[in-house]
């Protein structure tokens, strides 16, 4: 499995076998799907709550009702996408399987792809029953946002598989020593991202960070859209031009700290 | 001229032929202030079975490693099957396999389900067959469907050899293949390897501290220190350069620093 393999052919049978090796680990560790489920239910039950209380108290939020809990399904899908993608990835480190996947006709791309799938089955699994919890406790149907959900949701887990393709390379070179970041990487652009409030609060040069982030043009929609009842496709564009750009560069990235990895062998002590 | 440069000159004119199933050719590993592979060169033929011997450090896993593809030599070339390494490795991956105790195999999945991933990996056709095949041969019938994170040590490595036999590779690279075993297990794995390279005219490169196992398995001895070749030979005939009646007392004369010259003034 090296960079160069990139260009040949791509092998779907090579992708299945991978896809299966997770989903057979999945079916046989019920604490593995309980967790799946259990996070997103009490932020989805936390929030719903709150966002009661501030509409029983705030004539906006009483209009702009399902801005919170909207917010954060939409913020579940990017976090929890990119957290199946690199949960998927470190099942190989925590294994010691990496060697013999890279031993392996197995190549990076396919491994990537095979990544990305786990993730929305991952997501699937977590985000459908919040969803579900969301109608009947707190009468919030997400589906009802229609086809601008379908631009949301590509553009959250884009940016989710960027991510998560990112921080597999820097555990992939560190170690399990860099496993922190796979969890915490995603909270440090949250603030940025404007989850719960409009970018226009922030000062202007963060806003022009701000701006750089695809989640922030998605967060920025879904409030145009539960507020304004507008759906802004130039936002949708704009995020998607963004997520291109940063999913070539985090592949780059894979591939260069994969290649790193392989000068300093730490292939062979996938350990701390 | 050091005994590394000799056995160097001496392979890479008498050895590099077509038919090689591994060409290593001025193989040089740095890690930062560390040189762990110091210039080495060797071939070796098809369908033989190659020990590479050396205390702790002396090279062979990362030479090992730098075969595989999996560690990038600072300078150097290598040549697996005929293509380039790491450069032409998806025209030769499914063509080698190994085995080493720097892996494992996922704990929870059962050994019959690994099987079938690595079989699809390696594009086995028809895999039930092959996974029925290797459980015989392997006498792995009995615990098919149990975890792999549940099996003995022994049974781990029967499972992790038919892993690395699951596509009846061409090459077979072996580190430290009997490691943890007991006597009788060990005994059982060699014998398996000798089997299936007699089948299928395997090449099979293992490293091993176990001297016993490369005295009866190998047709051909590397012994490495710090990185270089002290010497490459059939094992009878290391034994008699250096006047030893075993490769273990070859081994204690390499560590130890006595140089087969030496060797035989301490004997006499």
């Amino acid at each position: 499995m090296t960079e160069l393999s990139l260009h040949r052919g791509i092998s779907a049978h090579r992708i299945n076998a991978m896809i299966l090796r997770y989903w057979y680990l999945l079916m046989s560790s019920w604490p593995r799907l309980l967790e799946l489920l259990y996070w997103p239910a009490l932020q989805v039950i936390t929030w719903g709550f709150i966002q009661l209380y501030i509409a029983q108290n705030a004539n906006f939020f009483a209009r702009a009702g399902g801005t919170l809990i909207g917010a954060v399904i939409l913020w579940d899908i990017l976090f929890r996408g990119q957290l199946g993608f690199s949960i998927s990835f470190l099942e190989e480190m925590w294994a010691r399987n990496i060697g013999n996947l890279m031993m392996s006709p197995l190549k990076p791309i396919e491994f990537l792809l095979a990544l990305m799938v786990m993730s929305l089955i991952r997501l699937a699994i977590g985000v459908i029953p919040m969803t579900l919890l969301a109608l009947f406790l707190f009468h919030f149907n997400f589906y009802s946002l229609g086809l601008p959900l379908i631009a949301f949701f590509c553009n959250l887990i884009f940016t989710s598989w960027a991510v998560g393709i990112f921080v597999s390379g820097l555990v992939l070179r560190n170690g399990l020593g860099a496993e922190s970041i796979v969890w915490t990487l995603m909270f440090a652009i949250m603030p940025l991202a404007c989850i719960y409030y409009p970018v226009s609060v922030l000062p202007g040069w963060l806003q022009i960070v701000a701006w750089t982030l695809p989640p922030t043009y998605v967060f920025e929609g879904m409030r145009a859209l539960l507020i304004d009842h507008s759906f802004r496709a130039d936002l949708m564009l704009d995020a998607l031009v963004i997520n291109a750009g940063l999913l070539a560069a985090s592949f780059w990235a894979f591939l260069a700290l994969l290649r790193s990895a392989k000068k300093n062998g730490s292939l062979l002590s996938s350990g701390e | 001229m050091t005994e590394n440069d000799k056995a160097s000159s001496r392979l890479t004119v008498a050895d590099r032929t077509p038919s090689a199933a591994i060409e290593v050719d001025h193989l040089v590993k740095d890690y930062k202030q560390t040189r762990a592979v110091d210039g080495i060169s060797f071939s070796i033929a098809r369908g033989s079975i190659t020990g590479l011997l050396g205390g702790n450090g002396a090279g062979k896993t990362t030479t090992i490693a730098m075969i595989m593809g999996l560690v990038l030599p600072t300078s150097g070339r290598v040549r697996v099957l005929g293509h380039r390494m790491p450069e032409e490795s998806a025209d030769v991956l499914g063509r080698m396999n190994f085995e080493s105790p720097y892996v494992d195999m996922p704990m929870r999945l059962t050994v019959r389900q690994n099987l079938t991933i690595f079989g699809k990996l390696y594009a086995v056709k028809d895999l039930t067959a092959r996974i029925a095949q290797l459980a015989g041969d392997l006498d792995l019938n009995e615990f098919l469907d149990r975890a792999n994170g549940k099996l003995s040590a022994g049974q781990k490595t029967r499972v992790a050899l038919a892993k690395a036999l699951i596509n009846q590779p061409e090459l077979l690279l072996l580190d430290e293949p009997t490691a943890s075993l007991d006597p009788d297990t060990a005994d059982w794995v060699r014998a398996h390897l000798e089997a299936y390279r007699k089948a299928h005219n395997a090449t099979i490169l293992l490293a091993s501290h176990n001297m016993l196992e490369v005295e009866r398995l190998c047709d051909r001895v590397i012994i490495m220190k710090r990185g270089r070749i002290e010497d490459d030979d059939t094992p009878d005939a290391i034994m008699a350069r250096y006047n030893r009646a075993t490769l273990e007392e070859v081994f204690l004369d390499v560590a130890r620093g006595r140089s087969n010259g030496a060797a035989r003034e301490v004997v006499r």
